[in-house]
């Protein structure tokens, strides 16, 4: 008996190692080790023992038994490991197949510009604001301080809708500075972007209707050097720490004293020439103007029921359109306004 | 505004050891705006005075000849000319071989008829020049030079070519700056220097009182704040001085007369526009400056017949105008070669009117140009002695005695109190009292006793604050400390602002890329998307003064521009395009002056994959993503603009948003797209009162959730909603989520029936449903089916 067990399990562990398959291995397992396997065969036949052998019998089939089970599990891990290695094997995918198309849309460049200033200046602790594009010449002109019979007023630059020019497109967004010092008490810090309209044919820089960003600080202690702070911070952000900044006295019938404020062209580094060859970005002038600003006027103060004795503030505005061609290099202003797809998925 | 800086340089402040590039830096940043400039000589080069040492006829040419040209240079150069008029011993300009003349003409050596010409005499067009500007030359021929010169000077400084051309721009407050001594008051001020000044002096003449000639009348006393007047008899018409002629071609003034230069000169010298007439044509001596009557006639020094409208300012005699005040001289009382009497007129004209009468007649000059900002009417005397005075230096006639001057307003000087304190508050800055009135008697704004005598030529000082800008120009704009203000405000944005942006956030995510359109469009869109005569949104807001038909009412819908931009993509065969625009309208209101402009979020596509399912499904994941709950679709067939069996009405809670639905074939034809157009129009405003409150945690479900799937056959005409709202009532609050999987018509299923799947979810929140609670459901569910809408098990 005792060869047969030494028997039993010289053949299993041959069996085992040439299995190849969970399958095989399975079989293995019921023929070997199953209630109608060869070991348990062996096993019946223990009564026939004398008392003496049974024990030593007994003890040396568990051992066989725990032999081939040992055999038998690291068979099957070894088996496992060959089966998923082949599977992955199998899956094995071209990974260079572009991936299933899923289609993005594209935020119009020169919202994504506007976005990136609107979320600057709410850092800054501006408010945003909105107002209405068809308004009344009151606030477009007579409250910021700009008089009958001025220029700007003219039919062939503003449209009107009413025949006493009492209602209009707004040509700026200088009347959100009125709408909100009416209603707002100081401290006011405040940025209004929107369409704004004049009489311009529509060309390469000219378009009728355009964007400007307008912002109005209104507090006690407010000073042109303020002003200045906050038109060169937001220039660095737009336009890199580098960015060098010029101020020059303006004339806005709403701000005094008024600025206008140039930014060094980039491309000269100032000196209007690029290679001998007149700078083409700067046209020469070695600066690029940006916006204008100022001193919010006394009288425009006054209008609003704002003590000019007590607060004084700043305000400046700024096309949008120019800065976000200047950003994207947009060249032909009717792109924006044309939504060509293939225009629109380059941003 | 254009300026010489030689005539500053000569007769006002010096400045010629400034570079230009240094006078045009400076002048802008202390606050008059350079826009550019340019040396006069930049065009011409290697042109100089040649002297013709003698001449002969060319060898093969009747008509040419080759002239040996003293040059300056030790050799003569030998040029060949065409022209006739060149005679040995003449000074002529001599383009050498290798020079420039205007408009970038090269000049080389080159052979004539087989005879070498090493470069070119000139005409005076060659060099940009008319008999204006040399009224001894000819027109057709080789400018003989009169000029005190010699062989080898270079030309320019014969023509007067070294000067620089410095164009500012004049902001609207500072009309005094339309005029060379308004400029070179800045100029001295920017370079800390003191302008000379010349009062003008007029010596007279015995040639009598000019009060028996002339009688002036305003009665127009609005529109003419003064008038003032002069006369010069014996006036012997002739060209003016070379430096006269210099200076006005500089400026970009063609000479024309000595009479006519002077008034020119002083125009540019003073910024007072003037004007000269004939004395013999002012009928019986008198003039009127009134308002034209309806369809009076003038016609102008241009030569051209102006119908004159009511209200229009004119400078007449007793008969007729002679004159439109402010802008042109009449025909009629022109400057002759024989005037021998002339009456000047130095005038202040209400700068709107003479802006709209030239703006109604497209006439813009020089001179009402300046009229139009608004001039300073002290200058009116200085202005017409100045004018006298030259005709004394000119030599040209006898300056009658007397003036006429009517004045129609109050002068009122104007003293505005210096306030160190304030202005360096405002400023930022700590700027010593004694600088600040440094800067302004600079600037010519004398102080005294902490007042500022403003003089009268700067309208725009008032308050502090303007006196502010002089101080702060003059200390220099970069020089003041930048600051950070300490005011500490909330930045951020209004919820509907965050609402938009979200809005727009979803339909990229979409795929839905961003459109901007134009608020105004043309009043056929309504007929381009069908709209009934009648709709209540041909009710527009018309701009009376439109740039065009086009562009002339303002949108009361937002399709019409969203298919305005498919058409113009699939006109440029894009073969798909998902596009969206939160886009403003603008509604009139009864009895408001101002309309309402709420926003409409406009969907549009067409391309592949595009379909009524898949629009709705983005609609459907845009609302969910702003939350907002059961949205309804109703189908509509009322809206002229959609496919009728393609389009739903969409509401929530009662409240109607928009239309979301296939676009009429019709209306797509008439914007020229023969592909399916899908679009949705949703009422972002309204939309935005129906948002949920921000969600808040529910807890996950501790039982299992039971699905079923339920198939039924039913009506075709009946609607998935139908169905659907019969199983919610019927199931009760196990019910938790139904959704339509499949729709199935054909094998299997009667004609006029359809097949629809719904999967189910059923789930109770305190326990594990048993099979007898499904079931319970499900034939609760059918036996209302079938009763409500006869629909069965399939």
């Amino acid at each position: 008996m005792k060869k047969q067990l030494e028997q039993i399990q010289q053949d299993a562990i041959a069996a085992l190692n040439a299995a190849d398959s969970p399958a095989a291995l399975e079989e293995l397992r019921v023929r070997l080790l199953g209630k109608k396997g060869d070991l348990t065969a062996v096993l019946k036949q223990m009564g026939k023992l004398s008392p003496e052998e049974r024990p030593v019998m007994g003890q040396l089939a568990n051992t066989v038994r725990a032999n081939i089970e040992q055999v038998l599990e690291a068979r099957k891990t070894e088996i496992n490991a060959l089966v998923l290695e082949k599977k992955l094997a199998d899956e094995a995918i071209d990974v260079t197949i572009p991936g299933n198309e899923v289609k993005m849309g594209h935020e119009h460049p020169m919202n994504q510009v506007l976005q990136e200033i609107k979320d600057l200046f709410v850092g800054l602790g501006y408010q945003i604001v909105d107002g209405p594009e068809i308004e009344l010449a009151s606030y477009n002109f007579t409250k910021l301080n700009i008089e009958e019979g001025h220029p700007s007023r003219d039919r062939s630059d503003t449209f009107y809708f009413t025949d006493d020019d009492s209602v209009l497109l707004r040509t700026q967004t200088s009347p959100m500075q009125i709408r909100v010092m009416e209603h707002a008490k100081p401290p006011i810090c405040i940025l209004a972007p929107g369409r704004v309209y004049r009489k311009d044919e529509a060309d390469a820089t000219h378009s009728p209707m355009f964007h400007q960003i307008e912002g109005l600080v209104v507090d006690e202690h407010i000073t042109m050097g303020d002003l200045k702070g906050a038109l060169v911070t937001l220039m660095k952000s737009l336009y890199g720490e580098d960015a060098v900044m010029r101020f020059r006295p303006h004339h806005f019938p709403f701000t005094e004293p008024s600025c206008e404020m140039d930014m060094q062209c980039h491309k000269c580094h100032g000196t209007g020439e690029v290679n001998g060859q007149v700078c083409s970005t700067c046209h020469g002038e070695g600066w690029i103007e940006l916006l204008g600003a100022g001193m919010v006027h006394t009288e425009v103060l006054c209008g609003c029921g704002i003590d000019p004795e007590k607060y004084s503030g700043f305000a400046f505005g700024m096309g949008l359109e120019r800065m976000a061609m200047r950003r994207t290099r947009i060249n032909d202003l009717r792109l924006i306004f044309e939504n060509d797809v293939r225009f629109l998925n380059q941003f | 505004m254009k300026l010489n800086r030689k005539w500053i340089n000569e007769e006002f402040v010096d400045l010629s050891h400034v570079s230009d590039k240094e006078y045009v830096e400076t002048m802008t940043i202390f606050g008059q705006k350079v826009e550019t400039y340019e040396r006069m000589d930049s065009e011409i080069k290697n042109v100089v005075v040649g002297k013709v040492l003698s001449i002969v006829r060319h060898e093969n040419s009747d008509h040419m000849w080759v002239c040996q040209v003293d040059v300056g240079s030790e050799e003569p150069v030998q040029i060949v000319t065409g022209a006739q008029n060149v005679h040995e011993g003449d000074l002529v300009p001599a383009a050498l071989h290798n020079s420039y003349l205007p408009g970038g003409v090269h000049i080389t050596k080159g052979k004539l008829r087989g005879v070498a010409s090493n470069g070119m005499l000139c005409g005076l067009s060659e060099l940009n020049l008319t008999v204006n500007d040399f009224p001894y030359a000819i027109e057709d021929g080789i400018w003989i030079i009169e000029e005190d010169c010699k062989p080898g000077d270079d030309i320019n400084l014969v023509i007067g070519n070294d000067d620089t051309i410095v164009d500012f721009e004049i902001t609207n407050n500072r009309p005094d700056c339309y005029s060379i001594i308004g400029l070179a008051r800045e100029s001295a001020a920017a370079f800390g220097q003191t302008m000379k000044h010349h009062e003008p002096v007029v010596n007279g003449s015995e040639a009598g009182s000019m009060y028996d000639f002339l009688d002036v009348d305003v009665p127009a006393t609005e529109l003419c704040n003064r008038y003032s007047s002069r006369m010069v008899a014996n006036v012997k018409i002739a060209p003016s001085p070379k430096w006269m002629r210099q200076r006005l071609r500089a400026n970009g003034i063609r000479p024309i007369n000595n009479i006519v230069d002077i008034t020119n000169y002083v125009m540019l010298e003073y910024g007072q526009p003037m004007h000269a007439f004939d004395y013999r044509y002012v009928s019986s001596g008198k003039i009127i400056v009134r308002e034209a009557e309806e369809g009076e006639t003038l016609t102008t020094l241009d030569g051209n017949v102006r119908s004159l409208k009511a209200g229009m300012l004119v400078i007449a005699d007793e008969n007729r105008p002679i004159g439109l005040a402010g802008i042109m001289g009449g025909e009629n009382s022109e400057i002759m070669d024989d005037t021998t009497t002339v009456v000047f007129e130095s005038a202040n004209f209400n700068g709107t009117s003479i802006r709209q009468t030239a703006l109604a007649l497209g006439m813009r000059t020089e001179s009402s140009g300046k009229f139009e900002k608004s001039l300073d009417p002290m200058m009116t005397v200085p202005a017409v002695q100045r004018a006298c005075e030259l005709v004394e230096l000119l030599a040209c006639g006898d300056v009658l005695d007397g003036m006429i001057d009517i004045i129609n307003y109050v002068p009122a000087p104007k003293d505005v109190p210096l306030e160190p304190e304030k202005i360096n508050k405002l400023l930022g800055t700590s700027i010593p009292e004694a600088d600040m009135v440094q800067y302004l008697q600079l600037l010519e704004l004398p102080v005294e006793n902490g007042v500022i005598h403003v003089p009268s030529w700067r309208p725009d000082l008032n308050l502090m604050a303007d006196i502010a800008e002089e101080v702060g120009r003059s200390y220099g704009y970069n020089v003041i400390p930048t600051t950070a203000f300490k005011t500490s405000t909330k930045g951020g944005y209004t919820p509907v602002m965050q609402f938009e942006a979200k809005a727009g956030s979803l339909c990229r995510s979409l795929g839905f890329s961003e459109i901007i359109t134009y608020s105004f469009v043309s009043p056929t869109i309504f007929d381009q998307i069908r709209l009934p005569q009648d709709s209540g949104l041909r009710n527009t807001l018309h701009i009376q003064n439109p740039l065009g038909e086009d562009t002339s009412v303002m949108r009361t819908t937002a399709l019409p521009s969203m298919l305005d931009i498919l058409a113009k993509n699939n006109a440029y065969h894009n073969k798909q395009a998902k596009l969206y625009e939160v886009a403003k309208i603008y509604l009139p209101v009864e009895g408001q002056v101002l309309p309402e402009e709420p926003k409409i979020l406009v969907l549009g596509t067409y391309g592949s994959g595009e379909s009524f399912f898949t629009i709705k499904g983005e609609l459907e994941c845009i609302f969910s993503g702003l939350r907002i709950p059961k949205v309804c679709y109703e189908a509509d067939q009322t809206n002229p603009s959609y496919h009728p069996g393609r389009c739903a009405k969409v509401s929530c809670n009662g409240v109607e948003l928009g239309y979301i639905g296939q676009i009429h074939p019709l209306v797509a034809k008439n914007y020229d797209i023969d592909a399916e157009i899908y679009c949705a129009e949703i009422n972002v405003t309204k939309l935005i009162t129906l948002q949920l409150p921000e969600a808040t945690y529910v807890p996950l479900p501790k039982y299992p959730t039971v699905s079923r799937d339920l198939a039924v056959v039913c009506d075709d005409c009946q609607t998935v909603a139908e169905v659907e709202n019969v199983i919610t009532d019927a199931a009760g609050k196990l019910l938790r989520k139904v959704r339509l999987f499949d729709v199935y018509k054909g094998i299997g299923i009667p004609d006029g029936k359809k097949s629809l799947a719904f999967s189910l979810e059923l789930r109770a929140d305190d326990r594990t449903l048993t099979d007898e609670d499904s079931e319970n459901v499900m034939r609760r569910i059918l036996t209302s089916l079938s009763e409500k809408l006869g629909a069965v098990l399939r």
